[in-house]
């Protein structure tokens, strides 16, 4: 960590404290659901980003962390977290009981692309219709990028894809199925393009083993979402904050690692497309 | 040149060294078969704790289809150290028979058949039980390239497939060959320090045995080399060899110096021989001679001239009677024993030669009666030894006589502390007119050696800076006469 960053930090902290002492801190801890659909196993950076966000909230905060996007849809429902960042697919399945918290940028973009990825040896494969009756890979059945968006293609060209792969199975993470087609596992998968270029920035050894055949076009980004029962004050609070990362130092350092440009509030048309794909699929 | 004709100095380290070689081998070699089934123990065993450990979690993996799990569970063997993970492979089989998942997907695709991976699985393959309560099958055929543990998944008598534990048999010769690898130096750098060892005791050991063969080789040209006994000190068969090599020189010595006696002895009874036979052809006119001489002196009335002529030829003839007499040495005169007597008599007779001299004369005699031996000749023999001593000795010098008797002998040593004999004079100085001083007429010492020769004894002598000694060694008894005593003694 750069020596600025710290100095920063304890500046930060030194003040948080005279305020904590003034105010009072308020003890109820916000809960923060992770999924797959960033490169979630990044533990320190995660741990970094609470500590950011418990001091920027002045409130404690827990991270969750689920493998399955079903399970963080569950935590939601039964309001076990308050927030969640999701990927589109659930947010448009679970519109109705939740409010949009704020979308990252991706690159300057609230958006990102399903990949089509296939070993590096490869060099065939132009889209999914090349893969028939090969084994594939999916991320999560309530992914876009890693679920939908492979079946909506192979649906539009008249297959059916639940007989077009000769074999296919959940990795449950994106960053899981790169791994699979990396290892030769899986000879296609379809990922997030923003799981596929962080990873490409931190092990890019890894994403060498594969190449992206197609790319899909671009989708409303995975968003943080809060279930209905949160209070305004604290859903406010937390949209300032995020969208307010940028604006400092350690904030901007996060989002950096986060491969991330910043937040912005978004809105739910961004998730149009998915949900037009969803119904075209018959899920919806 | 044959191999077995090489030097010992070589055959010794190349045999000791050979020896070791062998033994290095015959260690190794064990070793070597032991790492091979030990090795081979091990990994099977690595195999069935593998199987053992990795089939209990594979079974709920495969119950919900979860390939990627499944993956995760059989390649996390590989991902700590993938080059060193004993086995090659795991492999998960359904009950098709077909690849369910492997720890190398590239190789064997999912949803492969078994046999289709290649030979050695087409076998496996054929041999695989696939019964629900089937224990652990281990495969490893001889040709194959691998070796085969297949472990059931199954639980509650439900089998959902199998774990097939890999190993590549090359894997095993690369582990092998590198245990190999350091047997062999280890090997080689035991060789490295027993055999200059070995090559070191050989040599050391051999050049004893070297010196002795060189210098017994060398006795047939006659050169009789003494051995440094401090070569080798030792009391093992090299060291009695060296005692034996000396034992054998000092008989070749006594031999040369035998012979080399044998020779003077030889020589001087030809000498005797020839000077005897002279001396009696001369003796006989002479005697005639002297009498003609005598019946004209007595019997004839020669002028005065013719007087003087014959008293001329007289003395002539005399002169020439008592050298042919000297030389005429004849023991067998009957004379009385030798008595204390004689002895003293003859130191009072030299005693003024002695006092002239400033000689000091040391006189040791025992004889505690009489010997049978002729007193004149003893006699005569000491006189002449002792006045050639005195000369010897010169002024200031001592001379020693002692006169002893044993049993058997008697014995007479004359000493004196005169210049030393040369050993050219030692060799000739029994010989008749071989004179060394001015004054003798060189037979002195050839009538000694007569008389004691005679007699049976021996005479001889010897030199050194401070004395030179004669000795004269006269048996007891007198069975000799002239005849035989002209050979050889002894």
């Amino acid at each position: 960590m750069p020596k600025f960053v710290k100095l920063v930090l304890i500046a930060l902290w030194l003040g948080a404290s005279c305020m904590g002492a003034q105010g009072g801190r308020e003890s109820r801890t916000i809960r923060v659901a992770m999924t797959p659909a960033f490169l979630h196993d990044q533990h320190a950076l995660l741990a970094e980003w609470r500590d950011y966000l418990e001091f920027r909230l002045n409130r404690p905060v827990e991270f969750v962390q689920r493998d399955r996007y079903r399970d963080t849809m569950d935590l939601l429902q039964q309001q076990k977290v308050e927030f969640a960042w999701i990927c589109d697919y659930p947010y448009v399945m679970l519109k109705k009981e939740l409010r949009l918290l704020a979308v990252a940028l991706n690159q300057g973009k609230p958006s990102y692309r399903s990949y089509l990825i296939v070993p590096a040896r490869d060099l065939q494969t132009r889209s999914v219709h090349d893969l028939r009756g090969r084994v594939f890979a999916y991320a999560d059945p309530y992914s876009n990028t890693g679920y939908l968006v492979p079946r909506f293609e192979i649906k539009q060209s008249g297959a059916d894809p639940a007989t077009f792969f000769k074999r296919t199975f959940f990795t449950w993470s994106h960053r899981k199925a790169i791994d699979a087609v990396a290892a030769g596992l899986a000879q296609g998968a379809a990922v997030d393009s923003y799981v596929w270029d962080a990873l490409h920035k931190v092990r890019p050894d890894i994403t060498a083993k594969t190449r992206i055949a197609w790319k899909s076009e671009e989708y409303g980004f995975p968003p943080l979402v809060a279930q209905s029962n949160v209070p305004d004050a604290d859903f406010l609070l937390m949209q300032d904050v995020l969208m307010n990362m940028k604006n400092d130092a350690h904030g901007r350092l996060l989002l950096a690692r986060l491969n991330l440009t910043g937040f912005i509030a978004g809105s739910p048309q961004l998730y149009d497309r998915v949900e037009e794909m969803m119904r075209l699929i018959g899920e919806r | 040149m044959r191999l077995f004709d090489l030097s010992l100095r070589f055959k010794l380290p190349l045999w000791g060294g050979g020896l070791i070689v062998a033994t290095a081998l015959a260690v190794s070699t064990s070793f070597v078969v032991q790492a091979w089934d030990s090795l081979n123990q091990d990994l099977q065993q690595n195999a069935e704790d593998i199987g053992r450990t990795m089939a209990p979690s594979l079974f709920p993996v495969l119950l919900h289809d979860n390939v990627w799990g499944a993956f995760e569970i059989v390649s996390l063997p590989f991902s700590a150290n993938p080059e060193t993970a004993l086995h090659e492979s795991l492999i998960v089989l359904d009950n098709d028979r077909k690849v369910y998942v492997s720890s190398r997907p590239e190789e064997h695709p999912v949803l492969t058949e078994l046999a289709l991976l290649g030979p050695d699985y087409a076998a496996l393959d054929g041999d695989l039980p696939m019964a629900a309560d089937a224990g652990i099958f281990a495969r490893a055929a001889r040709g194959a390239q691998r070796i085969f543990v297949a472990v059931p998944i199954a639980n509650d008598g439900v089998r959902l497939g199998t774990l097939i534990v890999t190993y590549n048999k090359s894997l095993l010769w690369q582990r092998f060959s590198r245990l190999l690898n350091r047997a062999f130096w280890i090997t080689l750098l035991v060789l490295g320090v027993l055999l200059p060892i070995t090559a070191y005791w050989g040599r050391r050991m051999m050049l004893p045995m070297r010196l002795v063969t060189e210098r017994i080789s060398r006795i047939g040209s006659g050169e009789l080399e003494a051995l440094d006994p401090a070569l080798y000190p030792y009391k093992d068969e090299v060291g009695q060899l060296f005692l034996a090599y000396e034992a054998v020189l000092a008989k070749l010595r006594e031999k040369a110096e035998f012979e080399k006696e044998m020779l003077k002895s030889e020589r001087m009874a030809a000498v005797g021989r020839l000077t005897a036979s002279i001396a009696h052809e001369i003796n006989n006119p002479l005697g005639g001679m002297l009498n003609a001489i005598s019946t004209l002196k007595r019997h004839g009335d020669p002028d005065p001239v013719t007087q003087k002529t014959v008293s001329l030829l007289e003395r002539g003839l005399s002169q020439i009677r008592e050298t042919v007499a000297a030389l005429l040495v004849e023991a067998k005169v009957k004379s009385r024993p030798l008595g204390a007597a004689d002895l003293e008599d003859v130191r009072i007779l030299v005693m003024p030669a002695a006092n002239k001299q400033g000689t000091r004369l040391s006189w040791v005699a025992a004889l505690p009666n009489a010997l049978p031996l002729p007193s004149t000749l003893v006699r005569q023999v000491l006189i002449n030894l002792l006045l050639n001593a005195i000369a010897a000795a010169g002024h200031g010098g001592q001379v020693a006589v002692r006169a002893l008797t044993s049993e058997t002998h008697f014995v007479l040593v004359v000493e004196n502390t005169g210049q030393p004999l040369l050993p050219e004079q030692l060799t000739r100085l029994f010989e008749p007119f071989t004179s060394f001083s001015d004054s003798g007429n060189g037979l002195g010492l050839w009538i000694c050696y007569q008389i004691v020769t005679q007699l049976g004894g021996t005479i001889g002598a010897e030199s050194s800076k401070k004395i030179t000694r004669f000795t004269t060694i006269i048996p007891l008894d007198l069975q000799h006469d002239a005849s035989t005593a002209q050979n050889l003694p002894d």
